[in-house]
């Protein structure tokens, strides 16, 4: 009673990355409150599922297998959920701030009456002191996002509702298996005692869904690589970078032309335009023609070995030094200090 | 196929999206009164979705639902001008601080008072971003709800409504009542029309006419009203409104304060790129 639920979405069949990272931040969470992580997935044919979740540290599996739930239906879907939470009355629900998700959360919190915070960016646990009534609520879920267009930053509780309820987009939590080993208990969701006739009323008619591609542009965190880095191995440890952070990995023209990156990573003129949250400039000059493509970014970490490098200009950050020396740095003290 | 009543719901915003460099204060916070309160733009998509089902189907009215202060009466009149039949106002000092679930529950209300085939809303407001308004008031209602949808029409008394999904697109076939949240890529809103300003440029809303320049209005010309709702008009439990019916509080506001770029210059020492990590993860700009 009382844990920490994560709602399971599936991608072709799979756990989609977005649950998995909310798997991995649930389980942190529930290491802070000493309570358990459980999953909840619908899907059609996923037996064996929960053998993908079990390592991300998830206690328990709650699953339904049914035709039903083929493809993401909206009252199908909330109904089972709905009727879940009602009987295992979670204490915290996150899910991911997808077409899904965002479509789905809504839902549940208007029938369960209990607050949701769309899109957050991180969440912690933290207490809350109400002075007018001289009380401290303990061990709340901090739902931290960002609001008016980025302008300000938001923390926003729930005291009195449960469960408290929150989605994150993709790639802003890292993901992290806590253990291969790691078995947890799996339970079939009575759903048919949940679901009405009419909630299959919405039929699907055609879906035409194309293949995830690499996409730099939504990624809130772009580690960029330019041709100071060297190699194409050296590239690696921009991916390693990009996985702890959860970012993308992009690249400059001059690396994508010495074959360091494919052409859809690259930035600027006649790449993409991206304006993440931050944009760690690995080895990369700053021509024009690359910053046109970058220079709305939040924050700008440029990492160079050229005190001189045009990039300087324009960055938050400057870091003098080899990116060889300076990439595994950065990726040891994140996973020293990140919670 | 018969008339329809279509509600569409439209919010006031601030515009976010120009928040050009005075929209910041000295001190760090948002100067709200320089940005211009606009039709939340996805909600032009919606009630560009409603007219074109009017257009099809003869006797079916649009009436544009929105909840806020009372200079909110504008985004009725911009809905009149580009061809809304009518429009209501909610707006009451309890509405106050609602959050999104409070707003639903007041929105609900009017919609049932109404008594409507179709509620069409866009998918988010640029305010908050959020997109829990239109499925949450689906719930209260008891409805189904078609979420991101691109284009619709009717094959006999179902809607078919295209939906585009962050990964593609999805055809659906669904009943009435219906709500429908409309994506910023459907078809943009048609104009305002110079007929219907100079019909509609006088429609005011009660309190309005209270004030001096509109009993001059009044008096030179006939008025045409725009309905104002409360609480009891909706048969609302206060409780439910405001910040007492708002499950999620504000604990917290930082500023992300906007300041002119001066670059720190860092080595590759480890303190140094250990205090960057601290002072990133602290910022939440990782984490
Ligand atoms: C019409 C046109 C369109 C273009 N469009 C684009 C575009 O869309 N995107 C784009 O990126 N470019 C574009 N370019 C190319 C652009 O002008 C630059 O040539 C390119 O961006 C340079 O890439 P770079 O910074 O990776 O390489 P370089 O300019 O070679 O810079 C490498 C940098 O790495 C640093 N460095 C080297 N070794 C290390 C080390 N070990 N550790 C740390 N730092 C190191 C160096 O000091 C240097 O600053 C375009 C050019 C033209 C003419
Ligand atoms: N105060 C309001 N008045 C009328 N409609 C609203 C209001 N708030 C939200 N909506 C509708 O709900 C949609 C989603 O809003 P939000 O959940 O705030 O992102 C908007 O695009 C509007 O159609």
């Amino acid at each position: 009673m009382n844990n920490l639920f994560v709602f399971c979405e599936l991608d072709e069949g799979k756990p989609a990355d977005v649950s998995l990272e909310l798997l991995t931040k649930g389980r942190s969470l529930a290491n802070t409150l000493g309570c358990k992580l459980e999953a909840v997935v619908l899907g059609n044919g996923i037996e064996g599922i929960e053998k993908e979740l079990y390592p991300y540290g998830t206690d328990v599996v709650h699953l339904a297998d049914d035709p039903i739930f083929e493809h993401y239906r909206t009252l199908p879907f909330t109904s089972v959920i709905t009727g879940l939470f009602r009987q295992e009355m979670p204490q915290i629900a996150l899910m991911g701030a997808t077409s899904t998700g965002r479509d789905l959360g809504p839902r549940v919190s208007s029938a369960l009456h209990s607050g949701l915070t769309a899109d957050c960016t991180a969440l912690e646990i933290g207490d809350h002191y109400v002075k007018k009534s001289d009380t401290t609520y303990k061990n709340l879920l901090y739902q931290i996002r960002p609001a008016f267009g980025g302008n300000i930053i938001a923390t926003i509780i729930n005291p009195d509702h449960r469960p408290q309820m929150a989605t994150v987009r993709e790639g802003v939590m890292k993901r992290e298996i806590v253990n291969e080993n790691y078995r947890g208990e799996l339970k079939n969701i009575n759903f048919t005692a949940f679901i009405r006739p009419e909630d299959l009323v919405v039929e699907i008619l055609d879906r035409h869904m194309e293949a995830r591609k690499v996409d730099i542009k939504s990624a809130q965190i772009v580690v960029s690589g330019g041709y100071g880095m060297g190699s194409k191995e050296n590239f690696n440890l921009l991916y390693e970078l990009a996985s702890v952070l959860g970012g993308e990995v992009a690249a400059s023209r001059a690396a994508v032309d010495a074959g360091f990156a494919g052409h859809e990573r690259q930035v600027g003129q006649t790449g993409v335009t991206v304006r993440p949250k931050l944009y760690i400039a690995c080895g990369i000059s700053g021509q024009i023609q690359h910053t046109a493509g970058m220079d709305q970014s939040g924050k700008i970490i440029a990492i160079n070995n050229d005190p001189m490098a045009p990039i300087n200009s324009i960055a938050d950050y400057v870091i003098k030094g080899d990116v060889a020396e300076i990439i595994p740095k950065l990726i040891k003290y994140y996973k020293t200090n990140a919670r | 196929m018969n008339g329809l009543k279509i509600v569409v719901l439209a919010k006031q915003v601030p515009d976010t999206r120009n928040v050009g460099p005075d929209a910041m204060k000295a001190d760090g916070t948002v100067n709200r009164s320089v940005l211009p309160a606009i039709f939340n733009p996805e909600d032009l998509n919606a009630l560009e979705q409603a007219l074109r089902l009017r257009e099809q189907y003869p006797g079916t009215t649009v009436t544009v639902l929105t909840m806020g202060p009372g200079r909110a009466a504008e985004i009725i009149r911009e809905g009149l001008y580009r061809g809304a039949d009518d429009g209501v106002l909610l707006t009451d000092r309890a509405f106050a601080g609602s959050d999104t679930l409070a707003t639903s529950y007041a929105l609900a209300l009017a919609v049932r008072r109404l008594e409507p085939d179709l509620v069409i809303g866009g998918r988010q407001a640029i305010d908050g971003d959020t997109a829990q308004v239109g499925p949450q008031i689906a719930e209260k209602l008891g409805w189904p709800q078609v979420t991101y949808a691109e284009e619709m029409h009717f094959e006999e008394e179902r809607l078919i409504i295209r939906r585009r999904l962050e990964l593609g697109v999805e055809t659906v076939s669904a009943p009435l009542p219906l709500v429908v949240t409309v994506n910023g890529t459907a078809p943009a809103c048609r104009y305002r029309n110079a007929r219907l300003v100079m019909r509609y440029k006088y429609a005011c809303t009660d309190t309005e006419l209270q004030t001096e320049s509109a009993d001059y209005i009044a008096a030179s010309r006939p008025v045409i009203k725009i309905t104002e709702w409360g609480v009891e008009a909706i048969g609302a439990d206060p409780e439910q409104l405001g910040l007492s019916g708002s499950p999620t509080k504000v604990k917290e506001i930082d500023n992300v304060v906007l300041q002119a770029k001066e670059a720190r210059h860092l080595t590759s020492a480890d303190r140094d790129i250990e205090s960057l990590v601290r002072e990133l993860l602290d910022s939440h700009t990782i984490g």
